[in-house]
Formats: structure tokens, C-alpha cells, sequence
């Protein structure tokens, strides 16, 4: 048999059906629904006389619209479209029989946060969800990634994808990461490198010294922004540090069973010599930390950098770096640790688990906010907020003078009432730098949640090994 | 679906790399629960200013624009988050075509569902439709599907590649699903056999 890489073997052991192109029907393991990509699916099988296929495999939450405030228990909190659609998945999880967690649910948070928490994401799975971040269970050894709504309706309906096998792409972390350098870092750097069209076409799968020592909160990071580089998945072969992650959580096996899956993981990981179509490679002591300054994630510079001229680039790029800098309102050359920053935010599906709101109170601890600044830490899910509140965490935020909020996406995308004002610049743990994304004329820099934090206290991107 | 099969229209240019599916469709108004209505506030931010006021210079608000059925733009077009509301913008808009180097993955997916024909070409020849879009009224480009070429406004042709079984249903307007559950029989197969070797899935 030739070697396969860990893509080739869970896309394998998922075809239910192939035709001769090479059109395939991809068996779908895990389904995750949320309230914004899902009405117009239901909507579909209902005018189809059609019902879900699986709903055992179907999980659904409410993340994107939710308030995070902690009165959010009044319906007058949201607005009367976003409510229509939370009260439209409650309405469909309950009618169709789906695994649900609603926003009065301690379990509830964001989708990509809950899944894996509640051991619905293990390797060897394929998880999709109509949403581009549901790369992030590509941590757990799964194939998992974003669908539009007509394929989360096509899944409901047959609980499978007409899907085209993508290309597979190394990408290898060799060595090991200095201090203050973090899995967010790594992604950032790799799209910094690719591009966001780099991995178009391809399922990444992220290897080396690096990427193994990550614990599988960093792999969720690593693995969240394998979207931002374009490509359709990213991947981590599975290992103690998976297994140790998934046992005895809610929904992973037990028993007899949990033996059974463990030795079928242990079968996922690249053959040597197996092919790969494209391979980047970064040693790890080179990658510093670091901050986005345009609206591409591409745009990617250490913290030390300043900020780039748009002709420093080639083709296109010119004229969209010159778009960048003036949205941004940048001045080429100047220091990005002179960026002055008005809001800070803590939270998403890339940065809102346990450990990033750990690595934010190691800065923040005994220390307060810039006066006048706003900051905010959404934590993940309730569950990762009850978790920091034991650890004491939640109370250096508060001394620190951050608002401690309950879970949901909240100002990643700014669906809910948590948004960016005109003008207004915030160090965003979250995605997405685009235009607008954190409210209109909003200006986002992405960082790791040691940065944002160390930029909270400084006022100012600012290089976190400082303040270490 | 709405099937696609010749197209001869007018031609917007937006010679922008990287135009994201929040630019195409920003997120306030993801929070319908409707297929249609968007077109309206297709590329939102961009073509109406903070009192809703349209923006003169945004190409879709130019007089020569406003009718156009197929957008010429910069690579990876439609990058960014899964939304499908960014075809069903498009779509509602009266644009039927996309001719850019290069796309993003789920956003070319999207297009197929909805009618909406993606088409890529090296970058040379999308510099030459550019200029033929920036040509205005005057201009019409020629799709069609079944040949694969697009003719410019000066009868220069192009061939495109495209996935033949997108193609096909495309073409016929066919809905996936009602495709797919004639294979029932696979997939009930499939769910037992993979049931009984993963049983904890």
C-alpha cells in the first residue's frame, strides 16, 4: 500500500460514495449548527417535506448574536432580528431533536469552544459547521471545516458532503518556541509567510517539534486560522496529549470503547514517505511575537517592525496595502509599538479557552488598564468562565479594570452588541482584521492574549517580553 | 436553482485583491433569516456612506454599473468567513458571474448552490476583461457555460476550466440534495459498516 498522510487516511475511512470524477459523498461524523448559517437549512427541509438524518451527530448552540452582558436573561438586551434567530435554533434544535445547549446552559459558548469541550470532537472524525472557524477541531487529528447553508441543509438532510479531495500541505514548526512567543504567533507567522490564498486548495496538516509541545488549547489556535491562509483544514496528528484531552469528557467513549477508538487513533499519522503537494517550513526561534497592522491577516509583522510602505509590495498588493494603511489611518515607518490603542479585546473561537485567559492574567496580574481604555475578556463558554473564576483569574481581570463578561463571539465579529465605534482601535485576540469586522470604520490588530494584555496596561502595541 | 448557461452583460470592475465576504456582506445583516433581500445592501459599507447615502464613486453606484451582471476582481475573492449570504447578495443584485485569478474555498462552493458561475483566470487575462470593464455600458462580455469561453467586448476569446459535474448542475439547475438521496443506499451502507467498526462515532 502507498503511504498516506492523516488526511488521505480520514478522508479514506468517510467516503460513502464515489463517482468516477472523483466527486465524493463524505460521511459527516460531527454536525455543529449556530443560529446565524442555520435558519435558511431548516427552512429548506421543511419546504422540502425532508427531516435531519442524524440528529445524534447534530449539535446546536447560539453564539454569534448573543449579549455577553450579564443581564443578557432580558430578551430586551438583543435586538428584535438577532433574537428572532436565537428563538429560530431553539425552535429547530427542539423540533428536529439536536443535541442543544442554550444561552441559559453554563455549557453554552461558542460553537468551536463547546464541541470539543464536551468531547463531541475526537480524531479521526470529519466535523463540519456553517462557519469558517470550525477548522479549529482539525487540533484533534479530525477533518473539520466550514460549510455555506445550502451544504449545512445538504447535511442535515443526507448527513454527508459532495466534496473533492483537496491537495495535502506540510506545514513544519521545527525546534522550539523563546519566551512570550505562543501558538498565535505560530499561526500568524505561517499566514504571514502563505499568504491568504497560500493554502487555498489545501488541507494543512501542522507537524514538528513546535506544534507537538502545543497543548491542544495552542493546536485549537494553530488550527482555528488555517481559514486565514485559505486552506480548507488544518490538521494535528493525535497523541497522549490528545487522548489525555478527550478522556472522560461528556461525550467522548468509555470503557471498553475508549480502548477500541484509542487504537484506531493511534493509526492516524502521515506514513513516512507520503506525499505532500507543497511543504513551508519555519524554525520556531524565529518566529517573535506578533501583530497584524493592515486588514488582511497576511499582513503580519514581529511586534519590533515598523509599520510597511505599499509600494515595499508587489502587484495587487500595492494598491491593497495602500487601502490598508489608510483605513488604518498608518503612517509608513512608524514603530508599531507607537500604535496607540483604545479597546482591548479578549475572547473568540482562536482565543478564548482557559489557557489564553491564563496567559492574559500572567501579564495582567497586580496591574491595571490603561485609564480611559476599554477592555473586555469573553470567555469562550460558561464552562471555561467557571473555570477562571476558581482559578481566580477572573478577579485579576476585574482588579485590572476589564469588563468579565458571560460567553459568545462577541466583538470577533461584532453581531451582538459588542462592537467597535467609527475611528476606534482595538488589539483583538480574535481573526479577522477586514474592514469593518469589529463594527464599521473599527480598526482590529490581532495579537496573542499575552499582547493584548500587555497593550491593555501600556495603552500601545507593545512587545509583551518586556513585561516579563 | 437558477439555472446558467449564455450570459452577455455588463461588466463591473473591482480591481481589489483579497475582497472578503465582509465587505460583500457585512455582518449586521446576517441576522435575517431569508434567502433573498440582500442584494440591497451587497457591498454595504463600501457603497453607502454613514447616512445611507449612496457613495458616487463605488463602482455599483456608477449610472454604467447599476445593471451589471458579472463582477471582474482581483485574486482570492470571497475570502474570509463561510456566510452564504455573500452569494445570495450577489445573486440578488442581478450578478450571475465572477471573473477573478483566484477565489476562496467555501465562498466558490456557494457560488455553485446559487446560481452564480465563478470563474478564474490567469491573471493576464483577467487584466484584459478588467479593462474591458472599465469600459462601462459600452462593453458587454459574453459567458458562455457550455463552451467555457468568455469573449470580450473586442471578440477576444477565452476558455475557462470549471469542475464538470458543477458544471452539469449548473447548467440543469439541479438540487444537490435531491442528488445525493439517490444514493441513499451508499450512505445507509456506509453509516452501518463504519457504525459497526466506530461505534463510538
Amino acid at each position: 500500500m502507498s503511504p498516506k498522510t492523516l488526511y488521505d487516511k480520514i478522508w479514506d475511512a468517510h467516503v460513502a460514495h464515489e463517482a468516477e470524477d472523483g466527486t465524493c459523498l463524505l460521511y459527516i461524523d460531527r454536525h455543529l449548527v449556530h443560529e446565524v448559517t442555520s435558519p435558511q437549512a431548516f427552512e429548506g427541509l421543511r419546504m422540502a417535506g425532508r427531516t435531519v438524518r442524524a440528529p445524534d451527530k447534530t449539535i446546536a448552540v447560539p453564539d454569534h448574536n448573543v449579549p455577553t452582558t450579564l443581564d443578557r436573561a432580558n430578551a430586551a438586551t438583543m435586538t428584535e432580528d438577532s433574537r428572532i434567530q436565537v428563538e429560530a435554533l431553539d425552535t429547530n434544535a427542539k423540533e428536529f431533536g439536536l443535541h442543544y445547549y442554550p444561552v441559559s446552559d453554563v455549557r453554552q459558548g461558542i460553537v468551536h469552544i463547546v464541541g470539543p469541550e464536551q468531547g463531541w470532537t475526537l480524531p479521526g472524525m470529519t466535523v463540519v459547521c456553517g462557519d469558517s472557524h470550525t477548522a479549529t477541531h482539525g487540533a484533534f487529528g479530525a477533518l473539520a471545516h466550514g460549510i455555506g447553508t445550502s451544504e449545512v441543509e445538504h447535511v442535515l438532510a443526507t448527513q454527508t458532503l459532495i466534496q473533492k479531495k483537496s491537495k495535502n500541505m506540510k506545514v513544519e514548526i521545527t525546534g522550539k518556541l523563546r519566551p512570550g512567543v505562543t501558538a498565535k504567533d505560530i499561526t500568524m507567522s505561517v499566514i504571514g509567510t502563505t499568504g491568504t490564498a497560500g493554502g487555498t486548495g489545501y488541507v494543512i496538516e501542522y507537524c514538528g517539534e513546535a506544534i507537538r509541545d502545543l497543548s491542544m488549547e495552542g493546536r485549537m489556535t494553530v488550527c482555528n486560522m488555517a481559514i486565514e491562509g485559505g486552506a480548507r483544514a488544518g490538521i494535528i496528528a493525535p497523541d497522549e496529549t490528545t487522548y489525555e484531552y478527550c478522556l472522560g469528557r461528556p461525550h467522548a467513549p468509555k470503557g471498553a470503547q475508549w480502548e477500541a477508538a484509542l487504537t484506531w487513533w493511534k493509526t492516524l499519522f502521515t506514513d513516512e514517505n507520503a506525499h505532500f503537494d507543497k511543504v513551508i517550513t519555519l524554525k520556531a526561534e524565529d518566529i517573535a511575537p506578533v501583530v497584524t497592522w493592515g486588514t488582511s491577516p497576511e499582513d503580519v509583522l514581529p511586534i519590533t517592525a515598523v509599520v510597511p510602505a505599499a509600494d515595499s509590495f508587489t502587484g495587487g498588493k500595492v494598491g491593497a496595502a495602500q487601502r490598508s494603511l489608510d483605513y488604518m489611518a498608518l503612517t509608513p515607518g512608524t514603530p508599531l509599538t507607537d500604535i496607540i490603542i483604545d479597546t482591548v479585546f479578549i475572547g473568540s473561537c482562536t482565543n478564548g479557552r482557559i489557557e489564553d485567559l491564563r496567559a492574559a492574567a500572567a501579564i495582567l496580574k497586580g496591574k491595571k488598564k490603561k485609564d480611559g481604555l476599554r477592555a473586555m475578556v469573553v470567555p469562550g463558554s460558561g464552562l471555561v468562565r467557571a473555570q477562571a473564576e476558581e482559578e481566580g483569574l477572573a478577579q485579576i481581570f476585574i482588579d485590572a479594570g476589564f469588563e468579565w463578561r458571560l460567553a459568545g463571539c462577541s466583538m470577533c465579529l461584532a453581531m451582538n452588541p459588542d462592537q467597535l465605534a467609527p475611528g476606534e482601535r482595538c488589539a483583538a485576540t480574535s481573526n479577522r482584521n477586514f474592514e469593518g469586522r469589529q463594527g464599521r470604520g473599527g480598526r482590529t490588530h490581532l495579537m496573542s492574549p499575552a499582547m493584548a494584555a500587555a497593550a491593555a496596561i501600556t495603552g500601545k502595541l507593545t512587545d509583551v517580553r518586556e513585561m516579563m | 436553482m437558477q439555472k446558467f448557461n449564455k450570459l452577455s452583460g455588463i461588466a463591473a470592475p473591482m480591481p481589489l485583491v483579497n475582497i472578503d465576504t465582509d465587505m460583500i456582506i457585512p455582518k449586521q445583516f446576517l441576522k435575517t433569516i431569508k434567502r433573498s433581500g440582500l442584494g440591497v445592501n451587497l457591498f454595504d459599507e463600501m457603497r453607502y456612506d454613514d447616512d445611507r447615502n449612496e457613495i458616487p464613486d463605488f463602482v455599483l453606484n456608477k449610472p454604467q454599473y447599476r445593471e451589471a451582471q458579472i463582477l471582474v476582481a482581483g485574486e482570492n475573492f470571497g475570502c474570509g468567513s463561510s456566510r452564504e449570504h455573500a452569494p445570495w447578495a450577489i445573486a440578488d443584485f442581478g450578478i450571475t458571474c465572477v471573473i477573478a485569478p483566484s477565489y476562496a474555498d467555501i465562498f466558490y462552493s456557494n457560488c455553485f448552490k446559487n446560481g452564480i458561475l465563478p470563474i478564474a483566470l490567469p491573471q493576464e487575462q483577467v487584466d484584459v476583461l478588467m479593462m474591458d470593464a472599465e469600459k462601462g455600458a459600452n462593453a458587454r462580455i459574453e459567458v458562455d457555460l457550455e463552451a467555457q469561453t468568455i469573449t470580450s467586448s473586442d471578440g477576444e476569446v477565452f476558455t475557462f476550466d470549471i469542475d464538470q459535474f458543477k458544471k452539469h448542475c449548473l447548467m440543469n439547475g439541479l438540487d444537490d440534495i435531491g442528488l445525493s438521496m439517490e444514493k441513499v443506499k451508499s450512505i445507509d451502507s456506509f453509516e452501518a459498516q463504519a457504525g459497526a467498526e466506530r461505534p463510538w462515532v
